[in-house]
């Protein structure tokens, strides 16, 4: 059988180095095409119309007005008269006209009569009205009122961090043509394949006649991976344009509202330890909301299992928009919740919570060696021992500086995935999968381990994805993708090789296993040639290999570690937080692209600070609307607010032979709570919420208001 | 955003005519960065809209030692932020431009719209109305989410905050603007300029529907230090928390005369007499500097989410005194180099 | 002379070439550039002249163009990043984004390289500090300000130290 395990460390020249992406020319020159970009002959623009209350019944929909509008060609009723709306902003009708304009003009010519239901559009406490809250069962184990009795400290405190959005920069949105039974659609997704069955499913339109494209998608984050209402909705009022292709893009208010948003959480925690710092006892009452749709649990505490523990946690059901996953689902909620608690922990006992956490890491069980390790190359890089001062001991003056530290961890599994390889006689190369690039850097994945493989350049490959008419493959979510398309382009790649040595080992007399393909030859050690001259060999049908990922085991892995630590300042008398400088741990097994890889981490960084310091979907109980539908007032990180970021990778020995793992996410879930322990630090108090805006900061700081 | 008819006129005379003496009909377009916002969201829905960038009069700027600075509404606040005698004689109004909004903002907004501009309280922008009041007649400001408004100044019906951030500035240099109608121009000291609307059918400002803002002049400088502080939370490009301008006429280290101007804590820009009285004929040290800051925010009251901004508008008064008084103080962003 | 509504008859100059275009006066120049002229390396992402996305030049100037009226636009030369490598060959800036992976999704990317193309010309050796104030501007999600500072610093005529230590460690 072919060995398709990686090539050993030395004799890699691409994989592992630091790659150039492929498609970033695209971008530099606006010629990248998104979604949003698609111009197809006859297209109608589509606008949608929202409902305004956060519950309610629709009571009648009158859109007879609005057919008249000059220019509109189609009105769809995405919810009938009857059904109850959960959130406001939720899509109720569609209409497509000739242009934007009149499609606007259409939209609000739409009458929708509502009789409106109570609702509930906040979060802070974990006792709403009837109907709101889903207590979960409590979870106890060992003795924890023991352990409390017992501890030497115990601290208790209540700990948050508000629903944010993903705030994609690239909308939710398709361009769908439904005509002779056939559907083509052009979607901003993270699932190119994926939305295939779901259309299928949903129209009643066989699979078989369906394609779907994404070439390049303007970031997801979680929150693109379904069809939606609105894809649903631009298919049918493309049957009902008698095919015309139909665009459907939401506004921003519309993303903002109700395009996905990451869940709250909320917790009071106990936590204690005996005298020399072991953990002995957690209780949390926790709860945080995701909507109506749930998915507001999170596992703490988070990485340690602590020895005993009583949990209890309530998902509170409520209006706000339906919470999608967002990069790194569950984990910097419970990240926060714990990683706060301990660095209290530790200030009680008048330790160093870098001190802390190593005393307990044998509690987070077989990675702990890892994060040992983590935590000495994060301390050198942020000269910890030396600068880390107890809480609140740091300078005097209005800026105080402190600094915090956290860790996490995540699977990046590699999903199932598969794609299709071709060597053409003239000595191209092309590699194609209904996988997407959502900016992540698969198609450079796949053209490194195809150049690594053929002994070519990354430039020399050929990649083609975001078809669901090529070999299909998972949607992008869980780091998955790396590990997936990865492993199956290794496999074609090697299969192809295999195909193409034995071609040509008659004419080279050579035996075909003793053939090698490295830097742009192929030789038996006796006789060489170029690719070019052997792949004339061929002939007229080119080698063509599928390449499936074979699942765990010699080419990907599961499980990664990372240790962040902040050094921030503070303005006490303003309550401004601002970064000095982040430092990132990162293992993800062996890194295909580390340029690639390092920007996921910094981006994951910045996201980071973002949640850490700014973004907050704030809603009206009055008006059960969200009040910062834009990037204005939902602040989104800018350049400025960034500090230095330092990454550092694990590699080598140890890391490596796992295979991939991947990275796109964990990164994202230490931020919030090394920033908020980096402030505490600072200015010798909690700020018990994120994010950290001079409001909380001075409240924390006991300034009256 | 509503389709309209579109004016053009080339003179000021012709622009004065096309306006109406009703507001919401007819509304000035002039850099359009915000007044295109507010179509797009149905905030203000116009049938005629009428551009006044065609009227080069109204574009000039002219700093002269003995007259002071004369800016056409029309010019861009870039301009005046790199203008070499504004950058001269008025160094905290070249901060102020320099450090609002964006860089593309400053390229496309004029110094006119920035005075115009509407509030952004969020109400007011989700279509809510200026002044935010319910079916019930009860300010959804004082039942909802009112981090971002008015501390002073907010007794109602107006809770929002005047939103130029440079208003401020050129109240403390003792601006004045003129407004022409059709009947004739007045000259008004940009103080008065500015108001809080008693009812939904008022607008922020001392405008009739009829008037254009033609112009704005600030006299010489008179050897006053000034200084202009600002918080904000993000580094760049972001409303501030709250600003203070200070400009401090001194003699033998004795204040003689202060103008004390807050911005972002009221439905115009705050003058603070109080702090204006207590500095002057005193000697600035650190100590006085933050009595005139706790004397100014005396009579500012919270409005349940809002009462962080008293000391953050009290710190950053005190900065702004310190700086005019040369005294160093602590950047707004006090990230480590 | 009164325009509108309805579509009314516009000359613009775009990337040095003159277009007639017949539209509402109520469409933006973001809308005419993307839907009537199919340059659609501008993006609309806020369409509130709060993201940069949009970013194009009007005259030499980085300007939003989801906030001007196309109407207004007459009479002004406008770049697109369209215009940057009109032969497929990348201009300096580009390609120092290139190099310094400073796109991710991409989505924000042209309205960078519109905004830094605008703010090198005015400050062709900027430190970290005029990138910080001068590029605040534009957003991105995907977090790739650091890459952009160090394109930016690589461009600068006197390079400063980056926003970005990559130093990658090995182990052992
Ligand atoms: C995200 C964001 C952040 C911002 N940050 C700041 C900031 O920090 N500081 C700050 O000061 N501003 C800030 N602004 C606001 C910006 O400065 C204003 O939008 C701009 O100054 C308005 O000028 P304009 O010429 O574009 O006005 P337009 O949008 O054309 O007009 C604004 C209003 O003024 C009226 N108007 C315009 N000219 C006249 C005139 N001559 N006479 C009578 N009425 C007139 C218009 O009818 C309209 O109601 C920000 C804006 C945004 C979107
Ligand atoms: S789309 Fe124009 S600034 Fe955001
Ligand atoms: S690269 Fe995705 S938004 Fe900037």
């Amino acid at each position: 059988m072919a060995d398709y395990s990686w090539p050993i460390a030395g004799s890699r020249t691409t994989i592992g180095t630091d790659v150039t992406r492929i498609d970033t020319p695209l971008k530099v020159t606006g010629r990248a095409a998104y979604t949003t970009d698609v111009q197809a002959p006859g297209m109608l623009y589509a606008v949608t119309v929202g409902c305004p209350y956060a519950h309610a019944k629709i009571i009648s929909i009158d859109t007879s007005a609005a057919e008249k509008v000059p220019g509109c060609k189609a009105v769809t009723v995405i919810q009938k008269p009857g059904t109850e709306i959960f959130w406001a902003g939720d899509d109720v009708v569609a209409v497509a006209a000739v242009d934007e304009l009149s499609a606007q003009l259409a939209a609000k010519a739409v009458k929708v009569q509502y009789s409106e239901l109570p609702h509930l559009v906040l979060d802070a406490s974990p006792h709403p009205p009837d109907g709101f809250a889903q207590p979960m069962k409590p979870e106890v184990q060992g003795d924890p009122d023991g352990a409390f009795a017992k501890a030497a400290a115990v601290v208790q405190a209540t700990y948050s961090m508000p629903v944010i959005t993903h705030c994609c920069l690239e909308p939710h949105g398709s361009v769908v043509a439904w005509r002779s039974g056939a559907l083509d659609v052009h979607i901003s997704t993270q699932s190119v394949s994926g939305i295939v069955t779901q259309m299928s499913k949903a129209l009643g339109v066989p699979a078989s006649k369906i394609r779907v494209r994404a070439e390049f998608e303007g970031g997801g984050f979680g929150a693109k991976l379904a069809a939606d209402r609105w894809g649903l909705a631009a298919a049918q009022l493309s049957k009902l344009a008698g095919g015309l292709p139909v665009r459907l893009i939401v506004n921003r208010r519309t993303e903002q509202e109700t395009g996905g948003c990451r869940p709250s959480a909320y917790g009071t925690i106990k936590l204690s330890a005996d005298a020399k710092g072991n953990l002995t006892g957690w209780e949390s009452e926790t709860w945080g909301t995701g909507g109506v749709t749930g998915g507001a649990d999170f596992p703490v505490p988070y990485l340690f299992n602590v020895p005993n523990q009583r949990k209890q946690h309530t998902t509170i059901i409520n209006n706000i928009g339906s919470a999608r996953s967002m990069r790194a689902p569950r984990q910097p909620q419970a990240c926060l919740l714990t990683m706060c608690a301990l660095e209290d922990l530790a200030a009680k006992l008048g330790m160093d919570p870098l001190d802390l956490v190593l005393a307990n890491i044998a509690l987070t069980g077989p990675r702990a060696k890892i994060y040992q390790e983590e935590f000495s190359v994060a301390a050198k890089a942020m000269d910890w021992t030396k600068r880390w001062h107890p809480r609140g001991k740091g300078s005097a003056g209005p800026i105080r500086q402190g600094l915090g530290l956290s860790f996490h961890t995540w699977a990046g599994t590699a999903h199932p995935a598969a794609c299709s390889l071709t060597i053409n006689s003239d000595g191209s190369v092309a590699v194609s999968a209904g996988t997407q690039d959502i900016g992540t850097g698969t198609r450079t994945v796949m053209a490194i381990i195809a150049a690594e493989t053929f002994g070519l350049q990354v430039g020399d490959i050929e990649i083609q994805v975001g078809d669901s008419s090529l070999s299909s493959s998972a949607g992008s979510g869980g780091s998955g993708t790396v590990g997936g398309m990865g492993s199956a382009t290794r496999r074609a790649a090697v299969d192809a090789l295999q195909a193409l040595f034995a071609k040509i080992a008659p004419a080279l007399h050579a035996d075909p296993s003793k053939l090698k393909a490295a830097g742009g030859k192929v030789t038996d050690g006796q006789s060489t040639v170029t690719w070019k001259q052997a792949c004339a060999a061929i002939g007229a049908l080119p080698i063509t290999a599928r390449g499936v990922n074979p699942g765990a085991g010699a080419l990907n892995d599961s499980g990664v570690g990372g240790v962040q630590m902040a050094d921030v300042s503070v303005d006490v008398e303003t309550g401004v937080v601002s970064i000095n400088r982040l430092v990132a741990v990162q293992d993800c097994g062996l890194i295909i692209n580390r340029k690639a890889t390092l920007s996921q981490c910094y981006g994951a960084l910045i996201m980071g600070v973002g949640y850490a310091l700014f973004e907050e979907k704030i809603m009206d109980q009055n008006l059960g609307r969200m009040l910062n539908p834009n990037v204005e007032f939902y602040r989104l990180c800018g350049i400025g607010d960034i500090g230095t970021l330092e990454v550092h990778l694990m590699s080598g020995k140890g890391y490596d032979e796992r295979g991939i793992v991947g990275c796109g996410e964990p990164p994202v879930i230490s931020p919030g709570a090394a920033i908020s322990n980096a402030v505490a630090n600072a200015i010798g108090v909690r700020v018990p919420s994120l994010p950290l805006t001079p409001d909380r900061v001075l409240a924390a700081l006991g300034v009256p208001s | 955003m509503n389709p309209f008819v579109y004016l053009s006129p080339a003179d000021q005379d012709s622009a004065v005519a096309l306006l109406e003496n009703q507001w919401g009909n007819t509304e000035i377009l002039a850099g359009g960065t915000d007044l295109i916002a507010l179509m797009k969201d149905d905030i203000v829905t116009p049938s005629r809209v009428l551009n006044i960038k065609k009227i080069a009069a109204l574009n000039t700027l002219a700093v002269d030692q003995k007259a002071g600075l004369q800016v056409g509404c029309l010019v861009r606040l870039d301009e005046i932020a790199r203008d070499a005698g504004v950058l001269q004689s008025y160094p905290a109004l070249a901060r102020a431009i320099a450090d609002a909004a964006s860089p593309q903002i400053r390229n496309m907004a004029t110094i006119g719209g920035n005075l115009c501009q509407r509030p952004r309280c969020w109400y007011f922008r989700n279509g809510y109305g200026l002044l935010a009041i319910d079916s019930s007649g009860k300010s959804l400001v004082l039942q909802g989410d009112n981090r971002y408004h008015a501390i002073l100044g907010n007794s109602g019906p107006a809770y929002f905050v005047s939103p130029s951030t440079i208003a401020p500035v050129l109240v403390a240099l003792g601006a004045t603007v003129t407004i022409t109608g059709p009947k004739n121009s007045r000259t008004i000291a940009l103080e008065s300029f500015f108001r809080a609307p008693s009812s939904e059918q008022e607008r922020e400002h001392d405008l009739e529907p009829n008037e254009l803002l033609t112009s704005v002049h600030v006299p010489p400088p008179d050897g006053s230090a000034t200084a202009y502080y600002e918080v904000r939370q993000k580094h760049g490009f972001d409303w501030p928390v709250a600003t203070a301008t200070v400009a401090l006429s001194t003699i033998a280290k004795k204040v003689t005369a202060a103008s004390i101007v807050l911005g972002h804590v009221a439905p115009t820009p705050w003058r603070s007499r109080e702090a204006e009285n207590l500095l002057t004929g005193q000697t600035l040290d650190e100590s006085i500097a933050a009595s005139a800051s706790e004397a100014a925010l005396k009579p500012a009251k919270s409005l349940g989410q809002n009462g962080y901004k008293i000391q953050v508008a009290k710190v950053a008064l005190k900065r702004a005194i310190l700086q005019a008084a040369g005294f160093d103080v602590p950047p707004s962003h006090p990230a480590l180099a | 002379m009164d325009l509108g509504p309805g579509p009314v008859s516009i000359q613009l100059n775009v990337n040095n070439q003159a277009q007639s275009i017949n539209c509402e006066p109520c469409l933006t120049l973001l809308q005419v550039l993307r839907e009537k002229l199919g340059l659609t390396g501008a993006k609309q992402v806020c369409d509130r002249a709060t993201c940069g996305a949009c970013t194009v030049l009007v005259n030499g100037k980085r300007v939003y163009s989801c906030s001007i009226l196309a109407i207004d636009a007459q009479d002004a030369k406008i770049e697109t990043v369209e215009s940057l490598a009109p032969d497929g060959t990348l201009d300096a800036l580009q390609q120092a984004f290139v190099a310094a992976d400073a796109s991710q999704c991409g989505y924000c990317t042209p309205g960078f390289i519109m905004s830094a193309t605008a703010f090198l010309a005015d400050n062709p050796s900027p430190t970290k500090e005029d990138i910080r104030k001068g590029m605040c501007g534009n957003l991105c999600r995907c977090g790739t300000y650091a890459g952009i500072e160090e394109a930016l610093l690589s461009m600068s005529k006197t390079p400063k130290t980056s926003a970005m230590a990559t130093e990658g460690r090995k182990r052992g």
